[in-house]
Order: C-alpha cells, then structure tokens, then sequence
C-alpha cells in the first residue's frame, strides 16, 4: 500500500499490524534513544490547508522521532479562493522531493484526488479531509481503547462503543465506524436525528436517539466536537438543551460500567458536549490520546515509507 | 446546391429505401431511385432520422468563449446528429435583453451547421426577482418562446406563477429548473448512502420534486405550458405521470447521463462526475428509462455543459457542475434504451426530434421524413460502435465523463437544410457548409 487515504482501505491484517507496530515502536522511543533512525533523508510534508493543531504536531512529532526531515506548507484556501489550485501545490511538493504527504483539507475527498491524480508520486497520507474521514485518528482511538480494554487480544471483539454527538459532520466517526467494526467492536452512534446522515442505516453500527439508555451498555463512551454554529443551521435549540439530552456529564458519568472510559478527538468544547469535571475524570483518556497519537503516527509512517531502501512500496 | 441520394438506408419504421435530397429538401423517397447528378451515399446498414433537436445546451457564448462558442458547439451538435440546439440564457451577459439572444442567433446563423435558437431567460439576470423582457425577446428576431433561468430554479411562487401567465400571449413555455434552493444549500450530490460515506453535502431528491409539484399545479391553475428540464428521480417522473393524467399541460426532459449513470461514481471524488441535478441512484434510472418510453417523459435533451479543465482538475466540492453531452447523447439512448427494447426507432425520431420540435415551436426542424420536408437528417449506423476520446471531441472543452467507454450507434452523416455538416463521421470544414 502507498497511501492511507480511508479506513476503507485496510483490511483487518492491516489495521492490527499498525497497532501492532507503534506498541513496538512506541517502546523503543520510550528507551534512552528517542529517535530512530528509519526515514533519516526522506522528506515529509505536512500539507495543512486547513486549521489543525493537535493533528500536524502529532505527525511531525511521529516524523520527527523517525528521523524525517520534515516542511511544513500551510496552504490556506483553495482553488475556488485566490489561493494556489490542489494541482499547482501537488506539482510544487513534487518538484521539492516530497516522499510522502500528510494532508488535512477542507474538502471531502482531497486525499484521494491528491492520490490518483498524476500531479505528484509520493505517498499521501489524509490527516482529515472536510467531512470524510480522519484514518489516523480512528487507529489512534483504536489503539487507545485495544490498550484498556483488549485484555491482551489483538483486536477489539467483544467491545462496545458509542460514539455520540455530530455524526454529520464528523471525519472522525466515519473513520471510527469503519475502524471499530473492522475490528469486531459493536458501534452504536448516538445523535439527534438532525445530526445523523441521511443513509447512515447503511453502515455498520447502531443508532440511538436516547444517550441514558446507551451509557450503561458501553465499554467506551467516545464524544464528537460540537461546533457552535450548527445551532444557528438548525440542527438543534440551543447549546443547554443539546447539552441536557447529549453531553456527558457527572450524572451520566454515574451511568457508566464499572472499567468503561470516555474519549474525545479533541478540540474539546467544555461545557457543550463535555463538562470540565468528566474530560479531567480517572475515566478520561482524552491526554492519553494525543500521546498515542504520535506512536500511531509513526507506524503509519514506518510502514508506508520504510519498506525497503530502494522505496519499491512499503511494508503495507 | 448539392444533390445527395442516401442509398439503401431504413426509416424509423424500418421501411427500406432510398432517399434523395435536393435543394435543401427532401426530393424523393422510394426504392432504387437512379440519380446521375446526385452524390451517392451506401448507408445500407444504417438508420435514417429526422435531424436531432436538442432543447437544452450550454453554449457558454457570449462570456466563457473559453469554454465553448457558438461554433464550436454548433459543430459538436453536428457530430452528434443534431440539427438544432437551444442556447440556454445562463451567459455573461445573461440573455434576458433581446440584444442577447439576437446576438446569439446571429452567431448559430454565421456558424451554419445547426439551428442555434436561444432560450429566453425568465428573470432579469437569473435571479429570480423580477421578470426579464419576456415579450421584447418573443418579438426580436430570435423569436425565442422558450424561457429559463436554468442553473437556477424560478423558486419564488408568485415570480412563477406570473411567468407561466405571462408567456401564454405567444404560446411560449417556462422551462423550470427544479431545485428547492434552501434544501440544497452547498449540496455536493445525491443525497443518500453513498454521500452518507463520502461525507459530501447530500442534495435531497425532495428538493427537484417539491418544485416539480409546485409547478404543475401552478401550471394547472393557470392553464399555460410547463416544461421540467432535466429530471432525475423515481418520485418525479411519478408526479410527472400524474399530472398528465389529470390534462396538465407538462413537459419534461431526461438527460443521457441520468439515463446511463449512477451516484456510485463520485466514490472516485473526480468531479468529472459532479452535475447539476446530480446523478442518483439505479432505481431512479430505471424509473428515468421507464418514463421515457411510456411518454410521461417526452423527450432527451442534453444539458451540454462545457467546462475548462481547470473547473474540474480540483477537489469535488470546489469543481463546476456539468458535463458535456452532445456528442455522445444518441449514442447513450441506443445504449441504454434502444438496445434493451425500451424504445424502437420511431420512437427514438419522436424523443429527440418531433417531440423537443414541438414543445419549442421550432416549425422548420423535428418534421416526418417525408418528400417536400426541409432536408434534416441524421444518418446513423447501429451496428458500429466507437470508444469516447476526450481529446477528439469536437467540443471546445473536454469535460466528458465517458471517456474511454465504448458506446454503440455511430453518426455517419448530417444534413442541415440538405447540407452535409457530417459526412462518413467527420465534421465538413466551415467554408462548404
């Protein structure tokens, strides 16, 4: 495999050996040596032409500790704005020597156009494109959850997960439907109706309108970012009344099995979807994420681009 | 002028004969006809139709010249088997002054290989507000009956209402873009399973079917002419259907690509497959085909709409709508109705020639192949096939999303007024059409 643009594209094997490699990977940066030697003269765009934080310091960290060298290009805006076309930017890395893409984009799609398209040959790896999907955070999630809750097993068979808030809108969700049930985890997706696609029947989890009801039949309890203008495109009243029936707080804490834990991709909304006093529970691996992020990263990158020397495709 | 003598070639109905065209008509048809002067073309495996109409292109002229101009989709209609388009309004300038559509009848006139009659817009600058000089475009020299502001829907009743009233002093007719524009605010593509993965702004079919339901009964209340371009979904062609049942005076349009594909193929995210109403699903097309042939749909029409590469060499959401249609539209109806028995050619001359003739009021085109007639003809081989090469289109853009299918029916000759504009598959150089 050259790219890792959907979940969609892995099968099970693969998904098991990403997690796999960052629990190795992750163990030997632990050592005394933080970085490894494995991509030292390769080149590592991180392509973000769309606000992201935690997501570009994540893979540059990961870059970074396998010795990478590592741009970053900021390309705010795209063809439709006076910015510089995907093309002309794709054609711009290509001439640069970029041997792999780590691109985040507002548009639905952009990783795979970046892909197909002959404009440049490295690999692409899709850091969230518009309302698609986020593939490494739903192996991040993955391996954080393997990590409490996997009893040692390589996948996830048996567990459950809800993934409660913006369906609609989220990258992250479709990845982590996609990721979990990959892996033989039971999703089930909690929303207003307003916040669930149209054809959402047709994937593999189950739907509730009635978070009460779900919370104490879940393993993980995985909250989505609610963005504040949703309110004012109708999908709901008003911040205190999607918080009354779908934010998680200490009431509903008390709902939860005895080992269950609460996640978040982040940016959290404190107070909308989250109350402070749960993201800062025992129950809360919201930090712990981000840092295994990096360890996913890396596997990500250890895999796609440290195949063999002459770069004839990479372990994947 | 040239006398020409088709030479073993079937009419629609199947009939063998010869045909022998002079002075722009049709001089004589009947068996062995012997004709010393006339060039002689052996089309004895091929199928003789009244010259295509097309009720719905995109010319991009005047404005996007880039794109395409008058003459160059002239010519790719000819390539195509037509013999008269209709210019849509959505130009820059727009045309809702009669100094635009007369330009761009001139131009269609100057060009020479096709009637080119422009569509009226509805409102001024396609905006939807107020209503553009309807009556003054009827009177120009252009004599435009056909009035829209495609690419946008006329979603304001009243402004409806009033253009349907008002378009009744010369039998003219509105041609009604559906599209319920609140419910399909940044809409990327078919809303349903597909989009649901894709994470792409679904564009509900409701949004095309509420405005089509609106409108026939506007049509009804005050007895004038509806026509719907473009319709794509099951739940359409059943209102369709019904209001006909009930007298309402409703036409409609399917276009080849909703006849051939489906929503599936933005999983590629290249918008070489990002249209304006988008491409649905299967049963929608089944439904499409199945309208077609029991006449609830009256008639193809194209929806030719160039782009320059650079509207659709981006990422889907920012790519323009529209593909080119031209070309491959007979093509697409032997494929897709013809070849599976859902049409015969009779039928076929009525949906792409008697038929969009008739709703526009274009006397001179879309007639009976019959002695007398004016002499446009599309002459096309059925057992030929050819594969779409973008880079061969005579299309001043290359936005096709065929490219590389293999498609039956090859148009082997034109005739415009008893001219050639294509003969043995080529386009006849400008000066001797």
């Amino acid at each position: 495999m050259r790219h890792l643009l959907s979940i969609s594209d892995l099968n099970k094997r693969d998904a098991v050996l990403i997690l796999d490699t960052a629990v190795e990977l992750a163990r030997a940066s632990d050592g005394p040596m933080k970085k490894l030697p494995t991509l030292r003269g390769r080149t590592i765009v991180n392509l973000f032409a769309e606000d992201s934080t935690r997501t570009r310091i994540s893979f540059e960290a990961a870059a970074k500790r396998l010795s990478a060298d590592v741009i970053n290009f900021s390309a705010k805006g795209s063809s439709a704005s006076k910015g510089e076309s995907l093309k002309d930017t794709a054609l711009t890395l290509q001439a640069m020597g970029a041997d792999a893409v780590i691109i985040r984009h507002g548009a639905s799609g952009a990783a795979k156009r970046l892909a197909d398209s002959q404009w440049m040959s490295g690999s692409v790896i899709n850091a969230g494109d518009g309302t698609h999907e986020h593939p490494s955070q739903a192996l991040l999630d993955a391996f954080t959850i393997r990590k409490h809750l996997g009893k040692g097993k390589s996948d996830l068979d048996g567990i459950s997960v809800a993934i409660v808030g913006d369906v609609l809108h989220s990258r992250v969700a479709r990845s982590n439907v996609l990721l979990l049930s990959l892996l033989g985890a039971q999703v089930t997706l909690v929303a207003p109706p307003t916040l669930l696609p149209v054809g959402v029947e047709s994937w593999d989890a189950k739907i509730s309108y009635d978070f009460d009801s779900v919370i104490p039949q879940v393993d993980v309890v995985m909250m989505l970012r609610v963005q504040a203008e949703r309110m004012s495109e109708l999908y709901f009243p008003n911040a205190r009344e999607y918080s009354r029936y779908f934010g998680l707080n200490r009431d509903r804490l008390k709902l939860m099995r005895q080992e269950s834990i609460v996640m978040h991709p982040g940016p959290m909304n404190r107070g909308l979807e989250i109350t402070a006093e749960v993201a800062d529970s025992a129950r809360s691996v919201i930090v712990e994420q981000v840092a295994n992020g990096v360890s996913v990263r890396m596997a990500i990158l250890y895999l796609l681009l440290a195949g063999d020397s002459l770069g004839a495709g990479g372990a994947l | 002028m040239k006398r020409y003598l088709l030479s073993g070639g079937s009419l629609p109905d199947g009939t063998k004969t010869d045909l022998l065209i002079d002075d722009g008509k049709i001089e004589n048809i009947s068996p062995h006809i012997a004709d010393v002067k006339a060039e002689v073309i052996d089309i004895s495996q091929s199928i003789i139709l009244p010259g295509l109409v097309d009720l719905h292109t995109h010319l991009r002229e005047p404005g996007k010249e880039d794109a395409e101009t008058v003459l160059s989709g002239s010519r790719a209609a000819a390539k195509g088997g037509f013999t008269a388009i209709s210019a849509m309004a959505n130009t820059s300038p727009v045309a809702d002054t009669a100094g635009v559509v007369e330009q761009v009848f001139r131009l269609g006139q100057e060009a020479g290989y096709c009637d080119v009659f422009p569509i009226g817009a509805v409102t001024q600058g396609l905006l939807g507000k107020t209503l553009a000089e309807i009556g003054a475009m009827a009177d120009s020299l252009a004599q435009v009956r056909v009035f829209s502001d495609d690419g946008n829907c006329v979603d304001d009743p009243v402004v409806m209402r009033h253009a349907l009233e008002y378009v009744k002093k010369f039998n003219g007719i509105i041609a009604q873009h559906a599209q319920e524009p609140r419910l399909t605010l940044g809409s990327q593509m078919n809303e349903g399973i597909i989009s649901s993965r894709l994470g792409l702004k679904g564009w509900p079919a409701i949004a095309e079917e509420a405005i089509i339901a609106r409108d026939v009964l506007l049509a009804d209340h005050v007895n004038s002419r509806l026509h719907i371009c473009h319709v794509t979904t099951a739940g359409g062609v059943e209102i369709i259907r019904w209001a006909k049942t009930r007298g309402i005076q409703v036409s409609a349009e399917v276009t080849p690509h909703h006849l051939l594909l489906t929503d599936d193929l933005a999983t590629s995210y290249d918008p070489i497959f990002k249209v304006n109403p988008p491409l649905r699903t299967q049963t929608d097309v089944m439904a499409l085909r199945e309208g077609l042939a029991d006449g609830t749909i009256d008639i193809v029409a194209t929806d030719h709409a160039p782009h320059p590469t650079e509207s659709k060499e981006c990422e889907w959401q920012e790519a323009a709508f529209g593909m080119l249609g031209l070309e491959s539209a007979l093509s697409i109806v032997v494929q897709t109705m013809v070849e599976s028995k859902l049409l015969n050619w009779s039928e076929v001359a009525d949906r792409l020639s008697i038929k969009p003739a008739q709703i526009a009021g274009y006397s001179t085109q879309g007639q009976e192949i019959a002695v007398g007639a004016l002499a446009n003809l599309t002459v096309i081989n059925p057992s030929k096939s050819w594969r779409v090469d973008k880079d061969l289109l005579a299309s001043r853009s290359r936005n096709t999303p065929y490219h590389g299918y293999e498609f039956p029916g090859v148009v082997t000759h034109t005739f415009f007024k008893g001219i050639a504009t294509v003969a043995n598959t080529e386009i006849v150089a400008r000066d001797s059409v």
